[in-house]
């Protein structure tokens, strides 16, 4: 019989030790249980002067509050303070050639807001001026053209939405478990409506000459970002876009035009996008040189490693966001890859013995964060939460040994292991790796 | 002409239709929005510079000498005296033999397979607080400078258009740039995957202190 998900799990010290078993009948019957346990085990407020609401009125609704436009552009709640990009300031040289974090731990659904889309620059944040910024597509073209944002916004538009991720994310685990947080494990992924003009239509604009078969994309930042995309990416499916959930692109995020390449590491989707050049070969820039080229333990190195390999993590429960006591949870994640779309996710508590199907929340959308979900009831003894993904390729998601395996643990990028999270008796969460 | 008019006006039909519906791969132009690149304006953009052969890489020279004086004002207080790299910012010497160590050292001299590659992110994004400042003999010049600190190249070095493609980068020939992955075959077991006496913590996060905190204002904290 297949283990039931809503069983407990024994692990690690004490594989014998029976659980619970629970099935889903009883789940549906755990409701008056569970209200029971949340009475018994709920906190006694501190005294407060103000009478408890309820019964009272809430202060927030003794009195009127602000007016429409207040807030011409509208901003999270005061409390929500914390939820925000953050930085390793140790990892990087400086701020400018650096990365922030997107708080995954405290997201809902599959958009990552515009304000929280996690940074990577090579040069700060420019600040451009649109009416000044212009776009040049030339080398092995019949037609070279120079585009203004006015003559950019004519083309027909599409709408897509993808996932960008960073291949570094996850670095920083490749030796051992070393951030203690789903934000600075993960956190250099985010995913957005991205609105544009498809590559393809661009470059039948421009016209290509037949001896083209490569692009050198190339933004208006201070380093002059660059790199090289074969053409039948280009053809396939990269957007050039200038807005991002409903709104222009933020400046962090290329403003006020970036490429897109869905599905591929964070940094060939050019920010700041102010040329494309077609070319016959790939013009190897220390960007895929000296940089985001993966270290093997035989000393060779592996180049033009594109693709972002399938991925999932659970972002509840995560270190920082730990369990409160024993009860009935929803195991809460996201999972993503770059082949196309998410086709299962499994889930164990138990550090890899058994595995559960998780639910995949509607819409699953290729090369974009699919969010999945796994009802659990938790008994208060340790645990060790993983989540897994299997992609329409039929790909698996590795653990970290099986990675190592392979590349050692020098190649920086690519990190797409298995991430498990250790829950103590005591509801803290860890990030710890297993053997 | 009675029998031209018959053929014609079929290809006039098609020809509106297309042009009606907009369908299928358009004539380069067929928008005609923005204006054609001129010739000076592609030049002033065209920077970009191939690593494997040097196509791109402008008129000029430097040497080893002038690339010293350029480096102590412009290079030195980031990458250190000798290329050795303050703080964070990268090394640019030395590493030579590491790659398979514990602790690799990837530098102009160990890991990068391309010289003009060298140029070109030199020309395209040094010095950092203000680039696109250098003329293109200094970047040679600097370009001979780093070459000659990892002894790439002799002191007479002089680096040109020419000479850059033709150094000999330790490295150049360690790299795939045919992507092997997927280089993993998991299968997706369900039950029983691994004995449960077996499961094991290798490592932990726990109380390595290198995590910022992830509530209240943004975390400081310097290198443990």
């Amino acid at each position: 019989m297949r283990p039931d998900p809503l069983r407990s799990n024994a692990v690690l010290s004490d594989p014998a030790a029976p659980g619970t078993p629970m099935g889903r009948r009883s789940f549906l019957g755990l409701g008056a249980a569970l209200t029971g346990s949340l009475a018994v085990g709920g906190k006694t407020a501190i005294a407060d002067p103000a009478p408890e609401s309820p019964p009272a009125d809430a202060p927030w609704s003794q009195s009127i509050g602000a007016g429409v436009v207040e807030r011409p552009y509208g901003r999270p709640a005061d409390t929500e303070a914390s939820v925000i990009r953050r930085n390793v300031p140790w990892l990087t040289a400086s701020a400018e050639s650096s990365v922030s974090f997107s708080p995954l731990q405290d997201l809902h659904g599959i958009i990552t807001p515009n304000g929280l889309f996690f940074e990577r620059h090579h040069a700060g944040r420019p600040d451009i001026d649109p009416a000044q910024h212009k776009f040049m597509i030339h080398g092995l073209v019949e037609r070279p053209l120079l585009l203004s944002m006015k003559d950019i916004l004519r083309f027909p538009s599409v709408s897509r939405i993808h996932f960008i991720e960073c291949p570094a994310n996850g670095g920083m685990n490749w030796r051992a478990a070393q951030m203690n947080s789903l934000q600075f494990s993960h956190g250099m992924v985010s995913c957005a409506e991205w609105t544009g003009v498809k590559l393809s239509t661009l470059l039948e604009e421009v016209g290509l000459k037949k001896e083209a078969k490569w692009a050198m994309v190339e933004g208006a930042d201070g380093a002059h970002m660059n790199r090289s995309l074969p053409l039948d990416k280009c053809l396939d499916d990269c957007l050039v876009v200038y807005a991002q959930n409903g709104e222009a692109l933020r400046p962090e995020q290329g403003y006020p035009l970036r490429l897109v390449v869905p599905g591929w590491e964070g940094n060939v989707n050019i920010k700041w996008l102010r040329r494309i050049k077609l070319g016959e070969k790939p013009w190897h820039t220390r960007e895929e040189t000296s940089k985001y080229t993966d270290l093997m333990p035989d000393g060779t190195s592996r180049g033009f490693t594109w693709l972002i390999d399938a991925k999932s993590v659970v972002t509840f429960p995560c270190p920082e966001k730990p369990l409160d006591g024993p009860g009935i949870y929803e195991i809460r994640g996201l999972a993503w890859t770059g082949n196309g779309k998410v086709k299962r996710v499994d889930v164990s508590m138990d550090g890899g013995v058994n595995w559960h199907t998780a639910r995949l929340h509607e819409p699953v959308l290729s090369k974009a964060l699919t969010r999945f979900s796994l009802p659990w009831r938790w008994d208060g003894r340790p645990a060790l939460v993983a989540s897994r993904v299997i992609d329409e390729t039929g790909y698996v998601q590795p653990t970290i040994a099986q990675l190592r395996a392979q590349r050692g643990s020098n190649s920086v990028y690519h990190n797409n292991s298995i991430q498990t999270w250790q829950v103590k008796p005591d509801g803290s969460v860890f990030n710890v790796q297993l053997a | 002409m009675y029998s031209s008019r018959k053929i014609c006006l079929p290809v006039a039909a098609i020809l509106l239709a297309a042009a009606g519906s907009l369908a299928g791969a358009a004539e380069p132009g067929s928008f005609g929005y923005g204006s054609v690149a001129t010739p000076a304006q592609i030049a002033g953009w065209d920077i970009d510079v191939r690593g494997e052969d040097g196509t791109g890489l402008p008129p000029g020279k430097g040497t080893v000498d002038r690339g010293a004086e350029v480096y102590a004002e412009q290079c030195a207080a980031c990458h250190g005296t000798f290329g050795e790299g303050e703080g964070r910012f990268p090394k640019l010497v030395g590493g030579v033999g590491s790659l398979r160590d514990e602790r690799p050292e990837p530098t102009v001299g160990s890991y990068w397979p391309f010289a003009p590659t060298l140029w070109d992110y030199i020309n395209r994004a040094m010095p950092m607080p203000a680039p696109h400042t250098l003329s293109a003999d200094d970047v040679y010049a600097l370009t001979a400078y780093i070459l000659s600190l990892n002894d790439l190249v002799p002191y007479e070095f002089v680096a040109d258009r020419n000479s850059l493609p033709k150094v000999k980068m330790r490295n150049r020939d360690n790299f795939i740039w045919t992507d092997p992955r997927p280089d993993t075959m998991a299968k997706p077991c369900m039950n029983d995957c691994v004995n449960a006496a077996d499961v094991r913590i290798s490592s932990t996060a726990e109380g390595r202190n290198l995590t910022p905190r992830t509530t209240g204002p943004l975390d400081t904290m310097q290198q443990k």
